[in-house]
């Protein structure tokens, strides 16, 4: 993307606007337009970014700011906790009826993946002890039922089907099915319709009205451009929503979409598809899709986790061992237990004030197992071995892999990368000294 | 669509498709205008929403907009009406820079790769596609090489039994590249004239399977002296902005030669076409502009601009 990410641009926007206290209207207005411009970048509906934005710069006028941020940085921590709570509110998970079966209708435009959603929902609740069991009503893509029952299998769940049959047909047969077999949960796989087909929007209802589900799943791709909206309005209006699932989540979407469609419908987001195994779905966070959608990571948590946990002394003093090489191991286990706590690492790197481009290139790619990991290997070595590696023999090594479950090659592959992060470290305190950044490098915390 | 006669005919069915598009916009532009007596930045602000409505994306609207308001100060426009044409002509030569026709193999098989994140509708593209070629009597062969997806070999299956055409095809799991190595030689030793090769949906983060897509395109290359002779990129209209990030990481893998546009029979406004154009410049090859086996058209860009701005 060309976008250069929310807290980059910010940071431009707010270089000489200093000074604390009260958010005046200047402030706020400046903020917004940036933050305008994220949302709509991220595709959040324009017209939702209308409302919302007016309805923040509300909030947001006369706001003391917080001592550690800027003016900026403080409008848009009121953004992100307004995106959050919107996204957030009303939070409500599927409830299954106390008279089975449980009946959940999916539906959506075409591609939108409401297949692969209902087997997922249907592994989850096997993963809970239920009964769940699916419902072939998608008679008319070439297949469906096929793809449907291929999925089934794979996670040991019967699917219901009739064929080509009339879809209103088959779902009372599918209910009397679940019924006869004690199934507790019933998925029904629609076909994907346009919303403004008349035709097909009628079977939905003609569906719905033959079982009366207890969800209505309305499934929105996250890629989801600016016609979200009316996607998500037309299925709402026509057909009553109860939820939505928010689906390929694991693109590098932007994800406005999720905003948009909680804006017109109010229905909560009740899951989230986060890849194509059948046990990739997750529930709903709307703090992460808050700062997913304004593209500034957890900027803002960040900066206070960080402040909360991390003080300046420690700071400074981190700073000198990185200086002088003095960085070990335990100084290394530390950083990764607050790294943990605050967030992926490339974004936390993201926020270091100038550091944001020279670090594009070289994002760490970490991940939590591999974290766990490290953290596995470091705690199974002596303090001698954590300041000074360099006594490492194979017998040692050996020893702290038989201590952490891991094998030689990890340990081997950890002091590696500690060593090559240690000169990373070395080289952007030097570059960030050089440049004659006033007050020397800080990090970020 | 009753119009017979070649040109007006086409055009007709591609405002058509667009007329949604058009609508929106034009209505909205048309409204606006109207009820607009004068540039202000309240015209602007409103010019600039209506586009990025329609999934132009921030950029293409702000240069569409700081162009629109370079030349109202250099013309001295005054009057919203005259901002319509100064906007048809700036979209209509961004994309102008980007229209080519399809292009096949001068002798031999032509070669089409068609790829995608999923549910973009590759498969019914395909299956439109064959039913275009076979129609223009020539012999068409599909590969199956979407061999994850639960029931994908299946469903092409049913389309190749439907438009009368020939499928390779391994079973499910199978190595994508033996499957378009197999078609490759079948093709060749049958005398075909296109062969249309169906690819897994893969969102285009999955490096892995970036990976594997560009092994399929090396297996082409190899094969086939000067193929592929498309890739097409099949992108849903409704997609926003991550169009552009999707194109890119494509184009960069699997060299994307033109794109698919679908699902332009729902509201989708379909804008992205634009900021693709300005932003990556790969041509816009065909529409997909419904879900029976004709409704797929040949894109223009004069056509495309002016049935965007038609009254």
């Amino acid at each position: 993307m060309v976008f250069e990410g929310l807290a980059a641009r910010l940071q431009e926007t707010f270089r000489r606007l200093k000074g604390k206290g009260k958010l005046t209207e200047e402030d706020v207005n400046e903020a917004m337009r940036e933050v305008r411009l994220a949302l709509l970048e991220a595709d959040t509906n324009f017209k939702v970014v209308k409302d919302f934005i007016s309805r923040v710069k509300e909030r947001a006028v006369g706001q003391e700011v917080m001592n550690s941020l800027t003016p900026g940085q403080h409008v848009v921590k009121v953004v992100y906790e307004e995106l959050t709570e919107l996204m957030g509110g009303n939070q409500t998970k599927i409830t299954l009826s106390s008279k089975p079966p449980t009946i959940i209708m999916v539906l959506g435009l075409q591609g939108s993946g409401k297949t692969t959603t209902c087997a997922k929902i249907a592994k989850y609740y096997v993963s809970q002890g239920r009964r769940p069991f699916l419902v072939a009503a998608d008679v008319y893509r070439p297949a469906a039922i096929k793809q449907l029952q291929v999925l089934g299998e794979q996670i040991d769940v019967p699917v219901f089907t009739m064929g080509q049959e009339n879809p209103v047909n088959i779902v009372r047969g599918a209910r009397e099915f679940a019924q006869s077999n004690n199934r507790d949960i019933m998925i029904i796989d629609t076909a994907g319709r346009l919303h403004i087909n008349q035709e097909l929007m009628q079977e939905l209802k003609a569906i719905r009205d033959a079982v009366n589900p207890h969800e209505m799943l309305l499934v929105v791709d996250a890629m989801t451009g600016q016609d979200a909206v009316n996607v998500a309005q037309a299925f709402h209006q026509e057909i009553g929503l109860t939820g939505v699932v928010l689906t390929k989540l694991d693109s590098d979407t932007r994800g406005g979409a999720a905003l948009s469609v909680k804006a017109v419908t109010g229905c909560p987001i009740k899951f989230t598809g986060t890849g194509e195994k059948l046990d990739a779905l997750e529930p709903f966070y709307p703090d992460r899709m808050a700062s997913r959608i304004l593209g500034m990571g957890d900027v803002l948590t960040l900066v206070e986790k960080a402040q909360a946990s991390f003080n300046e002394q420690q700071a400074r003093e981190l700073e000198r061992k990185i200086r002088q090489q003095e960085f070990t191991l335990s100084d290394f286990l530390e950083q990764l237990q607050q790294v943990k706590s605050m967030g992926p690492l490339d974004q936390l790197l993201g926020m270091i004030p100038g550091l944001n481009k020279q670090l594009k290139g070289m994002k760490p790619e970490f991940d939590e197992k591999e974290i766990a990991k490290v953290e596995a290997i470091i705690r199974s070595m002596t303090p001698q071995e954590r300041n000074d590696p360099s006594i490492l023999n194979g017998s040692r090594k050996k020893r702290i892999a038989r201590g952490s479950g891991t094998r030689v090659q990890d340990v081997n592959r950890l002091l590696k990368q500690f060593e090559e992060s240690r000169r990373m470290m070395k080289q952007i305190t030097d570059l960030s000294a050089k440049k004659g950044t006033p007050g020397r490098f800080k990090l970020p915390f | 669509m009753t119009n017979g006669k070649g040109e007006i005919g086409i055009f007709n069915r591609i405002r058509q498709g667009f007329s949604r598009t058009r609508q929106s916009i034009v209505s909205k532009v048309e409204s606006l205008i109207k009820s607009s007596r004068s540039l202000d930045e309240e015209f602007f602000e409103e010019l600039e929403e209506i586009l990025i409505g329609s999934d132009m994306g921030v950029m293409t609207t702000q240069e569409l907009i700081r162009n629109l308001r370079q030349q109202v100060k250099e013309n001295r426009m005054s009057k919203p009406d005259e901002v319509r044409e100064v906007l048809k002509n700036h979209i209509s030569s961004i994309m102008a820079q980007i229209s080519e026709p399809l292009r096949f193999a001068d002798k031999g098989t032509t070669v089409f790769l068609v790829v995608g994140v999923n549910g973009v509708g590759k498969t019914t593209t395909i299956a439109k596609l064959a039913h275009r070629f076979k129609s223009q009597g020539k012999e068409v062969l599909l590969a199956a090489a979407d061999t994850f997806r639960a029931a994908a070999i299946e469903q092409l299956q049913i389309w190749a039994d439907r438009v009368g055409v020939d499928l390779i095809k391994h079973h499910a799991g199978a190595d994508p590249a033996a499957v378009v190595f197999d078609a490759l030689k079948a093709a060749q030793a049958r005398g075909i004239d296109v062969l249309i090769i169906d690819t897994a949906g893969r969102l285009h983060t999955k490096t892995n399977l970036m990976q594997e897509i560009a092994k399929v395109r090396r297996v082409i290359e190899r094969e086939i002296a000067d193929g592929p002779h498309e890739v097409l990129l099949v992108l849903d209209a409704t997609t926003g902005q991550n169009a552009v990030s999707q194109a890119r990481t494509f184009k960069d893998s699997t060299g994307v030669s033109g794109i698919v546009l679908t699902k332009l029979d729902g509201t989708a406004k379909g804008g992205i076409v634009v900021a693709l154009a300005r932003e990556l410049k790969i041509p816009v090859k065909l529409l997909g502009v419904g879900e029976s086996l004709q409704d797929l058209e040949d894109f223009n860009s004069e056509d495309f601009a002016a049935a965007l701005f038609a009254d």
